[in-house]
């Protein structure tokens, strides 16, 4: 089943375990995350429910590109990583 | 309308941590800090039950908002405002939470006003626990005629409670002018006549609509009195925004923050800076403009103040007057903080290795 693992900058925030996912798109799979810590979501997405700007997904290594649907399929072997850019000072 | 604001202890919200500042005699000292390294974009200094609010931009994370029920000392963190579904097609900003920029008590207990970039006025009625838009001023059509001055988006920087008259508020908004409602938000009239915009056409630069009041002010004891520094000048209300008069300064009329004396309302304080195109204090030495007969004539406050290669800048919340009118604290983006003791008229330094700083309050 696929795997989501998050950054851990977020464990200064949140309590972040990687989660096991039986979805088949990435956005499912955040769904199922966001279902066992309501909290998350507000980390990840914005009002409208997409991906912050400066947060970024990789599914099985490829970035996605679609930031609003997240609709990239899943794979029942598929690892994604919940990453932030590299930003600030 | 219950902040106890005490003279003796202050609040500096910076960019990387929320200072809790407490003051033996006149000197000030950092008793505590709450949320090292996250940038603190506003608070609410605690009320007289002990509940207080504090606002983060977390940048990469979003905007989040912590309660404390015990001044500070514990915090949890609760549900920020969100906008609602953003209609397909819908003109203007997104409707996304940017910042929280503004953070007041209401009348009723419990209630508070939160000002938001992109222009949002949201209403929690349990301490920030949850929160709603206030759809009657957002679907103005007028919103859409607002533009941002500081930020890519507009923002509501000021709200203003009316001290004694429940559900009448004021807010201002930068570029959006100021508003008002009298029925609890309700209904809402714009209020900026006799404000000038600089920045437009000349056709356009009396549209109170597009008006950008840095910052506003109401005195607590006349509350008929406000307050504006405006991009491009001092404005005073003696008649509760129905009107606004412009006021000469000698130095310059630039500048972001405001103070008016909690029981004089002739009495106000400005911290100002060179010019837009030049965002420093005048000549690089810091002063403060101190007007005590309603902006007939200011003074030019220097002592205690770096006059030397001083290129602070201070925002719109980083000056403040405590209840007493005597104590006074500003603070600057480059990390600078000063305290009067004497009703501004002189100042000291507190520190000058703080972060940068967004917002100074007592209470």
């Amino acid at each position: 089943m696929p795997q989501i693992a998050f950054t851990p900058h977020l464990r200064r925030f949140l309590d972040v375990p990687e989660v096991t996912s039986r979805a088949g798109t990435l956005r499912a799979a955040l769904d199922d995350a966001f279902a066992r810590n309501p909290q998350l979501r507000g980390y990840l997405l914005d009002d409208q429910g997409r991906l912050r700007p400066n947060m970024v997904v990789f599914v099985d290594g490829r970035r996605s590109a679609d930031r609003v649907a997240l609709a990239d399929p899943l794979r029942p072997d598929s690892r994604v990583y919940v990453l932030q850019a590299l930003s600030g000072g | 309308m219950t902040t106890n604001t005490r003279a003796d202890r202050a609040w500096v919200a910076t960019r990387k941590g929320l200072f809790e500042l407490r003051r033996q005699g006149e000197a000030w000292d950092v008793h505590r800090v709450s949320f090292l390294a996250d940038p603190v974009s506003m608070l609410l200094p605690p009320q007289a039950d002990g509940r207080m609010l504090a606002a983060l931009n977390l940048g990469h994370f979003g905007v989040k908002l912590h309660a404390s029920d015990d001044e500070g000392a514990s915090w949890t963190e609760v549900a920020a405002p969100a906008y609602p579904p953003q209609p397909e097609g819908a003109e203007g900003p997104a409707w996304t939470l940017q910042q929280l920029w503004s953070l007041e008590a209401g009348h009723a207990p419990g209630t508070v006003w939160a000002g938001t970039l992109p222009g949002g006025l949201f209403r929690s009625a349990d301490f920030g626990r949850s929160w709603s838009l206030v759809d009657s001023l957002w679907s103005r059509p007028e919103r859409l005629g607002w533009f941002g001055g500081g930020y890519d988006a507009p923002g509501i920087h000021s709200i203003c409670p009316h001290p004694e008259r429940p559900g009448e508020v004021l807010i201002g908004i930068s570029c959006g002018g100021v508003w008002v409602t009298r029925d609890d938000g309700a209904t809402w009239s714009l209020q900026a006549d006799g404000m000038r915009a600089a920045y437009m056409p000349p056709e356009g630069a009396g549209d109170p609509n597009i008006q950008d009041p840095h910052r506003i002010v109401r005195c607590p004891s006349a509350p008929d009195v406000l307050w504006a520094q405006h991009h491009n000048g001092i404005w005073r209300s003696g008649d509760n925004a129905q009107s606004w008069q412009e006021l000469a300064a000698p130095w310059s009329t630039f500048g972001f923050a405001v103070a008016v004396h909690p029981g004089d309302p002739d009495r106000a304080w400005f911290a100002p800076g060179q010019a837009d195109q030049c965002r420093i204090p005048p000549d690089a030495a810091l002063a403060v403009h101190m007007t005590g007969d309603g902006g007939g004539s200011f003074e030019v406050v220097r002592e205690g103040l770096p006059q030397q290669h001083a290129y602070d800048l201070v925002y719109r919340h980083g000056l403040a007057v405590a209840d007493d009118g005597d104590h006074l604290l500003m603070a600057s983006t480059t990390g600078n903080l000063w305290s009067s003791g004497n009703g501004g008229r002189g100042w000291r330094e507190v520190s000058h290795t703080l972060p940068p700083v967004y917002a100074v309050r007592f209470g």
